[in-house]
């Protein structure tokens, strides 16, 4: 018997993919372009007896989430640009307090409402600087409706193991469009669950290091009671400003997921053996690329493609090794006015130049542009 | 029996001194000493219980 | 025989934050007598709260106690009890975390009548932050950020619960002590939405601004302006001029939204969680 194969948009993917990770909760706002997952987790949860509920804002939903999630479910929401902004400061929360959650984030124009329908990348930022303070940041980027459906569960799956809020966020091309996906089977794709604590109830504590940098994480309504707080706090889950704990809890938060990037970073290579020029791209970007670099090689030019899947955290040691490598130029084509471009920049220490192309007028990147710019490298 | 006196339990450490205990016993059992309640009249006491129902801080005991 | 509140008490906890006189301390011990009275499981038992002076309490009671952002604390405590509806879940917070910040989510717990239990400890001013206007800070009064008196009207909280679709309403103070763990026992029994408004004093910030001479005057005036809604039927409007209604306001039998996405489950054909 062949695999179950679909035609399906990116949003319809995600929430499918999902339901594949165990998602069983789900809270949400209406916003476009991410409603379609919304609409079909709100048909599909409650056959699995899963809960779905539309809050009253954006929130509102964040705060349902992080609520459903410490009462023991793998929860869901989705959203794009405003109400990822309104979704910030419990974002904040979910990386203090340490709770696993998966944020589906669709990038639409921005600043404000902007261009509702109009594909962006210019979230990634805010993705990893929205929130306040200083926290872990995984931040997944797919480029297909395959991808997507992969990239939810694997989102699910680091939020899980690294106990800390995971955004997926697709551009408004890939959360559109549609395209053949083939379902795994059941059992083919790993799924993790949280650290459930062993030792007996008075002796839990929810951010316990003895347990490593990842603390056993215990659901509400178990044998285990315990405090949550978004107040800076100690093993025990109680408030303290004592410095040096706080220190070294803030410290190992971030750890925790940039000690361990070499798990949770994943990229691409497309023809980088011997390639001369560079393009960093993601999401639909990459889709451009891609053509492009066909185009390019076709042309006798050296090209190649490093596509990010992981966008947090950065990719900072793969690109540096490449640049090293002797790289004549990095070319990063995308969305925003030079989100991507900046961090290329930076992680590359001046070995090779960074030629951006950007565009926010609502337009995807188009092959000739990627092109064009690869033409201007001497 | 009926004339046992009860035992007024004061937790000193969690007193904070606000005489709600004080002001509203309608025996003038206790008293302030410096910032923290004391007994001063247990034989007054007709332990209505007021003052454990009113302490905010949980310093206050009756045992009757 | 003097009740036993360190029961429900996490060791080590008290002495709490709150200042000489602040009536939550009375609160919190209405709350402990009433989980005591229904024998609530502490494992079973949600105590869930947003910023604020009143919502430091979860922090004080030995069960589940999730102290969310400001103003919070209902859209938080709508994810647990959806995701586990045989918790009993108890929310609690001052006025401006529920009804300023927090007012959205407050306003849409009532609508969908969710079974969950608000107390909101109205002391007419933002404590922590040191004493500015709220939405129930009477109008004309002194906050630290209305210095020539409050320009705005103000909330009447159990109207807006009612308004809203909360289907149990009541409303104490902390002077009246005693009364306040029987409207909790009665706001947890009931299957829905029930808010607890507990009228409560700031010395620090709202009674030294407002001419108070003393915590003992604010708890007395609480006494005088409280009047129980069946002694209020008795009383003409005059009577009643600036005084306020306690006891249950309002309860009445709705679904309660749970059980409502319960036959959700049902219809899609899906089987218990």
């Amino acid at each position: 018997m062949g695999k179950k194969v679909a035609f399906l948009q990116g949003n319809e993917a995600a929430a499918h993919g999902a339901l594949y990770a165990g998602c069983n909760f789900f809270a949400g706002y209406p916003i476009t372009p991410s409603t379609e997952v919304a609409e079909v987790l709100s048909a599909e949860l409650p056959k699995i007896g899963g809960k779905f509920i539309q809050m009253e804002d954006e929130i509102g939903a964040m705060a349902a989430l992080l609520g459903g999630a410490l009462a023991g479910s793998k929860a869901l929401t989705s959203t794009s640009g405003p109400g990822l902004s309104l979704k910030q400061e419990l974002i904040g929360y979910g990386c203090i307090a340490e709770i696993p959650c998966v944020i589906y984030n669709v990038m639409r124009g921005g600043p404000s409402t902007g261009m509702p329908t109009g594909p962006s990348q210019s979230d990634v930022m805010c993705a990893k600087w929205g929130t306040h303070g200083d926290h872990p940041a995984i931040c997944l980027v797919p480029a297909s409706v395959q991808e997507t459906y992969e990239e939810v569960i694997r989102a699910f799956n680091l939020s899980e193991k690294y106990r800390t809020p995971v955004m997926v966020m697709p551009d408004e091309i890939v959360a559109h469009m549609r395209e053949r996906i083939v379902f795994p089977e059941k059992g083919e794709i790993e799924i993790i669950d949280r650290k459930s604590p062993t030792v007996p109830p008075e002796q839990y504590k929810p951010y316990d290091t003895s347990f490593g940098d990842v603390p056993p994480l215990a659901s509400f309504g178990s044998e285990y009671r315990f405090h949550v707080t978004g107040l800076n706090k100690m093993q025990d889950g109680f408030p303290t400003t004592k410095a040096s704990v706080v220190q070294e809890e803030e410290e190992r938060q971030v750890r925790k997921v940039e000690g361990n990037a070499d798990d949770i970073v994943k990229f691409e290579e497309y023809l980088l053996d011997d390639a001369e020029i560079v393009v960093v791209a993601f999401g639909s970007t990459s889709r451009s690329a891609r053509y492009a670099v066909n185009e390019a090689r076709k042309e006798g030019i050296k090209a190649g493609m490093f596509r990010l899947i992981t966008y947090w955290p950065f990719p900072e040691k793969q690109l540096l090794a490449l640049a090293k490598r002797g790289v004549k130029a990095f070319i990063t084509p995308e969305m925003n006015l030079g989100m991507t471009h900046g961090l290329v920049k930076g992680c590359t220490e001046g070995n090779a130049p960074v030629l951006g192309i950007f565009r926010v007028d609502g337009e995807p990147i188009n092959p000739g542009q990627i092109l064009d710019k690869m033409k201007e490298v001497k | 029996m009926e004339n046992k006196l009860p035992t007024i339990e004061i937790t000193e450490r969690y007193c904070k001194g606000c005489h709600i205990c004080v002001e509203f016993c309608p025996k003038q059992v206790l008293e302030m000493k410096g910032f923290v309640v004391s007994v001063k009249n247990l034989e007054a006491c007709i332990k209505c219980m007021q003052c454990e129902l009113r302490c905010p801080d949980f310093a206050i005991k009756v045992i009757p | 025989m003097a009740f036993d509140y360190e029961k429900y008490i996490r060791p080590g906890k008290l002495p709490h934050i709150w200042c000489p006189g602040c009536g939550h301390g009375i609160v919190m011990k209405g709350m402990i007598r009433a989980m005591d009275t229904l024998g609530l499981e502490k494992n079973n038992t949600a105590i869930v709260s947003g910023i604020g002076c009143a919502s430091r309490l979860p922090g004080y009671i030995d069960c589940c106690t999730l102290h969310t952002a400001h103003g919070r604390a209902a859209a938080f405590a709508t994810g647990v009890k959806m995701a586990k509806p045989e918790m009993t879940v108890i929310l609690v917070g001052g006025d401006g975390d529920g009804t300023a910040i927090g007012g959205n989510h407050f306003i849409h717990a009532c609508r969908r009548n969710i079974d969950m239990t608000y107390i909101i400890m109205n002391n007419y001013i933002y404590g922590m932050t040191g004493g500015q206007f709220s939405p129930t800070t009477p109008h004309m009064h002194k906050a630290s950020t209305t210095p020539y008196g409050n320009p705005d009207p103000s909330f009447d909280i159990a109207k807006l619960a009612i308004g809203a679709g909360a289907t149990f309403v009541a409303r104490g103070t902390a002077f009246h002590a005693n009364q306040i763990d029987k409207l909790i026992v009665e706001a947890i029994q009931h299957k829905g939405f029930s808010v607890v408004e507990i009228l409560d004093d700031c010395p620090t910030t709202y009674g030294r601004r407002n001419k108070f001479k003393s915590v003992i005057e604010m708890m007395n005036r609480l006494k005088e302006v409280a009047v129980p809604v069946k002694a209020a039927e008795k009383m003409s409007p005059e009577q009643l001029q600036g005084k306020v209604l306690t006891g249950v306001l309002y309860k009445e039998d709705k679904p309660e939204y749970c059980s409502e996405y319960q036959k959700v489950i049902e219809r899609a054909g899906g089987g218990a969680r």
